[in-house]
């Protein structure tokens, strides 16, 4: 006698996701489509006014900015996780510096974000050690600004990315340098021409679990960023919280979905074109299920 | 020829504490087939990586063509290598895996072609050009690395134990193709084998090693006939070793008195002064089993034995001989007469067995 239960083994799974993101993400769509309230809340009236606001100068300004600042920390953050996952996977000791990768986990998000203030601010340990060692007088501005920003979120997201491609990296067989160094290729040639194209799921992976959550990063800017480095998530939670314009945050965060959904697709996809024979490759989890990555999680 | 010759002189390798490599010097020449065999850890491929320029050796010079190329990368060298493990490119097609060192040079398209699908027909495989390696056989496979090693033109093939990852058969095909690759393309090849099989069957040459040493190079009969030491005798085939001492030396032959068996009467060339311990190697083959005594003829040494382990395998028998001193001897007997009704021999038979002196080789004692 046989039991196979099949699918039903993802029921929990299944209930998980139904209560704690479908539902909610069916509750932004109708309050996007709803009237707002004077105080927060909504209407329940059908309208399109919260997307029709949508079309408006200062909005584009800070979703050129976003799409900028999280290509920005994505480029730094896949230029820094690379050398470093490659050197892990290549090391004798792997877990003492997996374990080094993971333990900034263990302090809280925001507790690391005040960390770096209290590195780069005007008190900071870095304008103490300036004037120290006498290279300045004044203190020099290193928060609240763009740079700020970019550096910080590339601390946060680094693990996320270090991970996937040290798993694929791992996996890679290192013969293959040395085939390629033999067969008259640099040491740069053989990195660009064999090691990248094998690790592509990896790189897809990291790209994808750096960019779509920074994509809605809403702390990091708050903290330590300007008046130029508002960003998308910033403008949702002031409409949540402050203008109280609860279907213009939900008609935002539509956009902010559709458009890392978009920008995933379109790179999965082009990086799969390329090289369809290497995806079982992939690092953490496969291409599509990072894809649905809720935006702007816990930043 | 279009090969190189290849020095290695006074090569040194240590990883870590291991010494990989103990002051090795060989010379290989212009088109040769040359083999290194040895067992396991032995130090044949890091010598072979050396060559290729993977390792850089603590001491010592590789000359490819008289020129010193210590110190130069692998792509620096005119010398390419077949991977134990093929190290296809698995992202890339068949063709694009031989293409790959034309690529890296920006060779044109139609150059690229014309060379990859030569080399491709070398090797047997221009069906499966558009493959991906991972669709391909084993076979298939070494055959692509062999291909794409030689796109380049190197004057110097390096083969990593190519063959051990395939089973018997196609092994011995793949044997004889190598071969026949190396007749065509007449470049030197050092090849890296722990099989003896094979190294004597398609060597010019072969160094045997052991430990980080080359312990003897010559041609595959010298080393088969003419052992230079009990390893090698032992490594090489299956031979009967009985140690002793010179007893007494009489025109090209000495006496060795062997603890159990006597004096036993073999060639000696001068390496053998009176007094000295060595021992001696007699090939199972060269050995001959019989129920009655052989005639008394000089230069023949003669044991007598009880038969212990028949085992038939068709083509010979190979027989575990059990000596009254306790010690075995193993004989082969082919079955070319097997239909002139030669006396079969059973367990517990009381045999004699007899050789030449001429078969039987003083080697170096390895037991001091």
């Amino acid at each position: 006698m046989k039991h196979n239960l099949g699918s039903s083994y993802a029921a929990p799974q299944a209930l998980w996701l139904t209560v704690f993101f479908a539902a909610p993400l069916a509750i932004i769509i109708a309050y996007s489509f709803m009237k707002r309230d004077l105080y927060g809340g909504v209407l329940p009236q059908a309208s399109l006014e919260a997307y029709r606001s949508l079309a408006n100068p200062t909005l584009l300004v800070i979703t050129l900015r976003t799409l900028w600042v999280s290509l920005a920390a994505t480029v730094f953050t896949i230029l820094i996780a690379l050398p470093c996952g490659y050197s892990i996977a290549r090391s004798h000791n792997q877990a003492m510096r997996l374990f080094l990768v993971i333990v900034p986990f263990w302090t809280n998000f925001l507790i690391r974000i005040y960390a770096w203030i209290a590195i780069l601010g005007n008190e900071g340990f870095i304008n103490d050690l300036l004037r120290a060692l006498g290279l300045t007088t004044d203190s020099v501005q290193f928060l609240y600004n763009q740079g700020a920003v970019i550096l910080v979120l590339v601390y946060m997201y680094l693990p996320y990315a270090i991970l996937p491609l040290f798993s694929t990296i791992d996996k890679f067989d290192f013969n293959l340098l040395e085939a390629a160094r033999d067969l008259g290729a640099t040491r740069m040639q053989a990195l660009r021409k064999v090691l990248i194209p094998n690790i592509r799921g990896g790189l897809v992976t990291a790209v994808l679990f750096t960019f779509i959550p920074i994509f809605g990063a809403y702390a990091v800017p708050l903290l330590v960023g300007g008046k130029d480095s508002y960003m998308l998530g910033n403008v949702i939670a002031d409409q949540v919280t402050k203008t109280r314009n609860w279907p213009l945050a939900s008609s935002i965060a539509m956009g902010v979905t559709l458009l890392t959904g978009l920008a995933a697709v379109i790179f999965a996809a082009t990086s799969s074109r390329s090289n369809h024979h290497v995806e079982e490759d992939s690092g953490i989890g496969s291409v599509s299920a990072t894809a649905g990555i809720p935006s702007g999680g816990q930043a | 020829m279009k090969g190189s010759d290849v020095t290695v002189s006074g090569i040194s390798k240590s990883f870590g504490v291991f010494k990989a490599l103990k002051d090795v010097s060989l010379e290989i020449k212009k088109g040769e087939f040359f083999s290194l065999l040895g067992p396991s850890g032995c130090g044949k491929t890091t010598l072979l990586r050396v060559i290729a320029g993977f390792e850089e050796p603590d001491t010592g010079i590789v000359g490819i063509d008289g020129r010193d190329v210590s110190g130069l990368p692998p792509d620096k060298r005119r010398c390419n290598t077949v991977f134990q493990s093929y190290a296809l490119f698995p992202h890339l097609t068949v063709f694009e895996n031989v293409a790959f060192p034309l690529r890296l040079r920006h060779v044109p398209n139609r150059l690229v072609r014309e060379l990859v699908i030569q080399h491709l027909a070398l090797v047997q495989l221009e069906a499966h050009a558009e493959k991906k390696p991972s669709m391909l056989s084993g076979g298939q496979k070494q055959r692509v690395a062999i291909a794409r090693a030689l796109i380049n033109e190197p004057s110097v093939l390096l083969l990593d134990e190519p063959l051990s990852a395939l089973d018997a058969k196609l092994r011995q095909r793949m044997l004889v193709e190598l071969d026949s690759i190396h007749d065509k393309v007449g470049i030197t090849f050092i090849y890296v084998t722990h099989d003896q099989q094979e190294a004597l069957s398609v060597s010019d040459r072969i160094a045997v090693m052991d430990q980080g040493k080359v312990l003897q190079i010559g041609t595959p009969q010298q080393i088969y006939e003419n052992p230079a030491s009990d390893f090698v005798a032992r490594f090489i085939g299956e031979t009967n070793i009985f140690a002793g001492l010179v007893a007494s030396r009489e025109g090209g032959f000495a006496t060795v008195q062997c603890e159990g068996l006597g004096g036993i009467l073999v060639e000696a060339n001068g390496e053998a002064p009176i007094g000295a311990k060595v021992s001696v190697a007699v090939r199972p083959e060269k050995i001959r089993i019989a129920a009655e005594p052989p005639g008394q003829l000089a230069e023949l040494n003669v044991l007598r034995g009880v038969v212990e382990e028949p085992i038939y395998s068709g083509f010979q028998t190979k027989y575990i001989i059990h000596l009254p001193s306790g010690g075995a001897v193993t004989v082969f007997r082919q079955h070319a007469n097997w239909s002139e009704g030669v006396p079969d021999l059973r367990w517990k038979d009381e045999v004699y067995l007899s050789w030449s002196a001429r078969d039987s080789v003083v080697v170096e004692s390895d037991a001091k």
